[in-house]
């Protein structure tokens, strides 16, 4: 009993003796940065083999924390992503006075993350979801020096205390009119009642807040902006990817009673959040805000197939993740590399940034290639599948509107790639000499996102794994 | 014992909530902005309270979830606080109009 205990919670014991051991380590004596880096990417990494092994299935506290093969994987999918975060922003951290409280706070919110995914319960998916947000508000204003990094915090932190009221209120009638919390037991006791529906609601403005659907999206392009780019990468795969990770379940579990309403709604949020994400991020300069807009736009595809509500749509939405982890994190690679050693993150800077660059240009087109999905890379086949599990619902409007705008991100990413390879510059951005580790993680992303691509056990694995409606 | 009916405090709750969201959207100052904020987490707490004791008394399911509210909030408040301390050093002003580095 007490062993099932420390299995079933073993991944995020691994992550608080994490949090333990830097604490200890900053209260020793001093050490050099370079160092602690080497110490505390160690650990990340085997924090991440952990979880490779012996997992196991069951829930505990009376069904507040659950886990199973598929939760496990997700888990592993974010501590990679956390890894290759770590690996990335070591050009940035290697001078910076506060390395572990750096390191600290955002396994904080790992840890929360981690939570929210297992949770059973509305009130441990709160739990998780407050502690997984309040220290990466923190971590935005990570450059205390800078006025940007601590209006994006401010933003950040207002927007998210707004959006946890609206899902605290949904929440709370949830609870009115089922009088329980958990997530099996919910269904029972909804029905498409209209004061079930404003719960509903409530509950899903309140997510569509943090995963950045379109009418509450205003926060995602000037936090994405001031905050520093490691957070800003963390922020833009790692905590979306965890709360989608969620949301999954929760529609196609507890909220199943209202599976019409919520087809509808997310419908409408798929196709807004698709448009105007794209019609944005064409007319941005800074490389950081076309990110973002760009992941806006991402997360409308997501919801097309989190729409599906079948065991394909589910599977469809973890592989689209995994796949954008690695080319998210290409693309961030690179920006946070420049932006560290030469301090720039325009698209004009970039013009000719393939005469000096050659290795970061072709790391950064490739991942463009894949957020845009151009079909040897796996962002081609992720976009596929999200849409096929949509279009099994019948809805083919919602499916070409959507495919239609594929053909519009094309232009804004190869806008990019256009200026790296083809427009001359009297002074491009000056070499840039990678450093190993950032290296390790560009590489690591190049060969997940070829892999991913061609490697058709990937899918096969998660879609074993995934349920429906 | 129970003279008030469970709709006039969901209705207090619920105008609560609103009075919040209407600060938040037009207050211009930070701090105000944030009790605002608060005022929507404790109308919640009134429904979770009120809920409980009227519908599902076998249960203290919302009693605790009040505590874990009331905790978080101030984790918040204390985050919160902290930034826009930290605001109002590079901006000297805890006005959000003040804040206008990041536009588009």
């Amino acid at each position: 009993m007490v062993t099932e205990f420390f299995i079933l919670l073993k991944q995020e014991l691994v992550i608080t003796a994490i949090v333990f051991l830097l604490l200890f380590l900053k209260l020793g004596k001093d050490r050099s940065n370079e160092s602690v880096l080497t110490i505390v990417n160690v650990l990340l990494f085997v924090n991440l083999a952990a979880g490779f092994f012996g997992n196991q299935e069951g829930t505990i506290f009376n069904d507040m924390f659950r886990t199973n093969s598929l939760i496990v994987f997700e888990k592993n999918i974010l501590n990679l992503a956390f890894w290759l975060i770590s690996l990335q922003s070591y050009a940035w951290l290697r001078t910076h006075k506060h390395v572990i409280e750096f390191y600290l706070l955002l396994l904080t919110s790992l840890l929360g993350m981690f939570f929210m995914i297992s949770s059973g319960n509305l009130l441990m998916f709160y739990l998780g979801l407050e502690m997984s947000t309040i220290p990466l508000a923190a971590a935005a204003n990570f450059d205390l020096a800078k006025r940007q990094s601590s209006e994006a915090a401010m933003k950040l932190i207002i927007s998210s205390a707004f959006s946890s009221g609206l899902l605290l209120f949904g929440i709370s009638l949830v609870y009115g009119v089922s009088g329980t919390l958990l997530f099996n037991e919910i269904p029972a006791h909804l029905s498409a009642d209209p004061l079930h529906i404003l719960a509903f609601i409530l509950f899903f403005s309140g997510i569509a807040f943090k995963i950045s659907a379109v009418p509450f999206h205003l926060w995602t392009a000037d936090v994405y902006e001031g905050a520093p780019v490691a957070v800003t990468s963390f922020l833009s795969v790692v905590s979306k990817g965890a709360v989608l990770f969620v949301l999954v379940p929760i529609l196609y579990r507890a909220f199943q009673p209202l599976a019409g309403t919520w087809y509808n709604i997310l419908f409408v949020l798929a196709l807004a959040t698709i448009i105007i994400g794209n019609l944005f991020a064409i007319r941005q300069n800074n490389l950081k805000r076309f990110l973002a807009f760009s992941s806006i736009a991402q997360v409308g595809f997501i919801l097309v197939g989190v729409s599906a509500g079948s065991p394909a749509g589910m599977a469809s939405v973890v592989f689209f993740i995994l796949v954008y982890v690695f080319s998210n994190l290409a693309a961030f690679g690179v920006i946070s590399l420049v932006s560290a050693l030469a301090g720039k993150e325009n698209v004009t800077d970039y013009k000719g940034f393939y005469t000096t660059n050659p290795f970061l240009s072709w790391i950064l087109t490739i991942a463009l290639f894949s957020l845009a999905g151009v079909p040897p890379a796996a962002g081609f086949f992720g976009k596929f599948f999200l849409l096929i599990a949509g279009a099994a619902r019948g809805n083919y409007w919602l499916i070409s509107i959507a495919a239609l705008n594929m053909v519009v991100s094309f232009y804004y990413y190869l806008r990019v790639v256009k200026a790296i390879f083809m427009d001359s510059n009297e002074q491009p951005i000056s070499r840039i000499t990678v450093p190993v580790l950032p290296k390790l993680s560009l590489y690591i992303c190049l060969v997940g996102i070829i892999l991913t691509g061609l490697a058709s056990f990937v899918y096969d694995y998660i879609y074993s794994l995934s349920y429906g409606l | 014992m129970n003279s008030i009916p469970l709709t006039h405090i969901l209705f207090v709750s619920t105008a609560l909530f609103c009075i919040g969201m209407y600060g938040l959207f037009t207050r211009r100052n930070m701090i105000t902005m944030l009790m605002s904020i608060e005022l929507m987490l404790n109308s919640v707490n009134i429904n979770f309270v009120a809920f409980n004791k009227y519908l599902w008394p076998e249960k203290l399911d919302g009693i605790f979830f009040t505590l874990f509210i009331i905790t978080i909030a101030a984790a918040e408040a204390a985050i919160a606080i902290a930034i826009i301390i930290n605001l109002y050093r590079s901006h000297n002003s805890i006005d959000v109009e003040d804040a206008t580095e990041l536009k588009y």
